[in-house]
């Protein structure tokens, strides 16, 4: 989308909804709004039945978890008495295993879900995203009865991130294996699972057992580095671009 | 039927091990005779945490992985990937790269269509069109080869550019116990200069390959009986379960990324969008058929363009892409750029963004968060046949049990990309 068409769509937005959007972003020519759980089923059927928007189409929805977001594990930013740290700390979910992992973190407001709306008549796409107010039962109305493609999304991020959707008709896992147990796209689930299968000969049967044949591991830390070597890199960038 | 007797429906198992459920598809089905009241995907069986995984390697890392989703339209799922990144990272893949991503994407849009006509006229009993189908798959994947070493995963675009320009010999043939004289000779006819010389041959005679798959099938009675008002998808219903690509536009909608949001060189190349009228099995079946064609007509246009025009194919920013090796064994800035290029990565500026392209079966998008670290911190990828094969249970309710066939081929279901 052009910047312009961002801008006005933007503002669209702001006049009709006004203080039931929490926040309004047009980032990278990219509309995101923030609307409370309360609002959504508001805002998402005005979104899609008034002819000034007329999202028709559902894209994609999907659950995030903001556990963790802006941490890194190797502080690069200066050099204690002792060197550089070696990075092998942190709440990554490549460091720990299913006993290890971290209990009691938390954040005011850690799950939302993100859904992506596209216009085919205006040719125009929109982020919607909602922050779930219960980190413990994260609980957001369905968005299944005003587009149907909601719902294997919605029993994704039910399945992957345990988000329950309100009103959802069928909210059963989907991805993850019958019997599956823990939330496994929650930071905090270990990157290595919970449990290993293999075929015992003297049960005849598959059996299910704690994770013991791999050990969590991190062969690249996380790092955040300062911004200025990006910005010198776009300015190349775009210098190179001039050129050809 | 004795009266007062109690008919009850029966559930029925389609899957996984079915051949015509294309890879790892589990349907349970509710049947009254011969008639599907209710149909339950279970899918699931090929799911890998792709997204997980790539929240705890370098950005690069992953680009490996989207081939691994949509496993026979591979560099269409990298440049989405690749799309992402370079959008948060503001950059721009220079104009040869981008011509060769167009060419690379529409080889893959034929190779994509190829498997899909071939597979699915098998599935509905015409076995010819497979073989047909595979002879020039052959001939295409033999270019993802000479471009990348691989025939398939490639890992070929890379953000900022791609990762090396076209090779200026196309590799031939070597005499075997099975390509030998005449045959031999056959084999190679076009592989004496360039790629794109190979290319240039070949969208010049694929045409009358195309008509020779339209011969066995476009006027095939048995072809039609099993397609023609089977699995009609009415325009609102396409929209409302968020079909894209074929599948809309096989509904009458004329959406295409490649026209509307325009990426690449997508909007420097002639071609036309296809519809159908109907929404039936075989208005797609005629949509992808001429897509195709026209898929044949942006490569020609790419190979003429790149013939005319040199440059670099990567951006000459060591932050993002590996310095040159013969700088690297003079030059102490290109040494360090790269061993921090492939010990960390590079970070990516924090934000958010979504980025779409036209892959053969729909939209694949990727929605990447970013936290500024040198791994993404969350990665959504938005399979298209994913949310098509959710519309199973809405579309093929009251159809027969054979017509559930033809409809799973339709909808060009890829499991890698499903269950991710």
């Amino acid at each position: 989308m052009s910047e312009a068409s961002v801008n006005s769509l933007a503002e669209r937005l702001v006049a009709r909804f006004g203080s039931m959007l929490s926040s309004v972003d047009t980032r990278l020519d990219q509309v995101t709004v923030e609307v409370d759980a309360g609002d959504l089923l508001t805002v998402a059927t005005a979104l899609r039945d008034e002819p000034d928007f007329d999202f028709s189409q559902l894209v994609d929805l999907c659950g995030v978890d903001y556990l963790g977001h802006g941490q890194a594990e190797w502080d690069t930013g200066s050099v204690s008495a002792t060197g550089f740290s070696r990075g092998v700390q942190g709440e990554a979910a490549g460091r720990f295993d299913w006993e290890g992992r971290p209990i009691g973190i938390d954040l005011p407001r850690r799950f939302a879900s993100v859904v992506h709306l596209l216009s085919v008549q205006h040719n125009r796409r929109l982020r919607l995203r909602t922050y779930c107010d219960d980190n413990a039962v994260p609980l957001l109305p369905s968005l299944t009865g005003l587009w149907p493609s909601a719902n294997w999304f919605e029993r994704e991020a039910f399945d992957l991130f345990g988000i329950v959707y309100d009103g959802h008709p069928d909210l059963r896992r989907i991805l993850s294996d019958y019997g599956f147990v823990g939330r496994p796209f929650r930071k905090d689930f270990p990157l290595i699972g919970n449990v290993e299968v293999r075929y015992d000969p003297e049960r005849q049967r598959v059996v299910y057992e704690p994770v013991t044949s791999v050990v969590p591991r991190v062969l690249v830390p996380r790092v955040i580095r300062d911004d200025a070597d990006l910005e010198q890199a776009r300015a190349e960038a775009a210098d190179h671009w001039q050129e050809n | 039927m004795m009266s007062g007797q109690e008919i009850r429906n029966y559930t029925m198992n389609f899957g996984p091990q079915h051949p015509a459920a294309h890879g790892v598809l589990r349907l349970v089905l509710e049947m009254d005779g011969e008639t599907v009241v209710k149909a339950d995907p279970h899918i699931g069986l090929l799911h890998r945490a792709t997204e997980k995984l790539a929240e705890s390697k370098p950005f690069n890392q992953s680009i490996g992985y989207m081939d691994r989703l949509d496993y026979v339209s591979m560099m269409c799922n990298e440049h989405g990937y690749v799309r992402a990144i370079e959008q948060l990272l503001g950059i721009q893949a220079p104009i040869r790269a981008q011509y060769i991503r167009t060419m690379f994407d529409e080889i893959t849009r034929i190779l994509n269509h190829l498997m899909w006509i071939g597979s699915n006229a098998l599935d509905l009993g015409a076995m010819a069109v497979f073989l047909y189908a595979f002879r020039e798959r052959e001939e295409l994947m033999d270019c993802y080869e000479a471009v990348s070493g691989a025939r398939m995963h490639a890992t070929y675009y890379r953000p900022g550019g791609v990762y090396r320009d076209l090779p200026a010999r196309m590799p031939q043939y070597q005499e075997s116990r099975w390509h030998k004289g005449k045959d031999l000779k056959r084999l190679n006819r076009w592989r004496e200069g360039s790629m794109l010389d190979f290319l240039d041959a070949f969208t010049d005679d694929f045409p009358t390959k195309v008509d020779e798959y339209e011969n066995l099938l476009t006027d095939n009675r048995i072809w039609k009986q099993r397609t023609v008002d089977i699995g009609v998808v009415s325009p609102e219903q396409a929209l409302a379960w968020g079909m894209s690509g074929p599948m809309l536009r096989g509904s009458g909608i004329e959406w295409d990324l490649r026209k509307k949001q325009p990426y690449a060189a997508y909007a420097d190349v002639d071609f036309d969008i296809p519809v159908g009228v109907h929404g039936d099995c075989y208005d797609r079946y005629l949509v992808r058929v001429e897509e195709m064609r026209q898929s044949n007509r942006i490569i020609k246009q790419c190979v003429k363009w790149l013939r005319e025009h040199d440059g670099p194919v990567m951006l000459d920013n060591y932050k993002v892409s590996p310095p040159p090796r013969e700088s690297m064994k003079t030059d102490m800035e290109a040494l360090i750029h790269h061993f921090k290029l492939f010990t960390e990565g590079y970070g990516v500026p924090a934000g958010e963004t979504y980025a779409a392209v036209e892959a053969p079966k729909g939209e694949f998008g990727v929605y990447l968060i970013s936290d500024g670290a040198n791994k993404p911190f969350r990665l959504k990828v938005r399979a298209p046949s994913f949310v098509h094969l959710s519309s199973m249970d809405a579309i093929v309710a009251g159809h027969m049990l054979p017509d559930v066939v033809a409809m799973i081929g339709t909808y060009d279901v890829v499991f890698g990309e499903v269950d991710r």
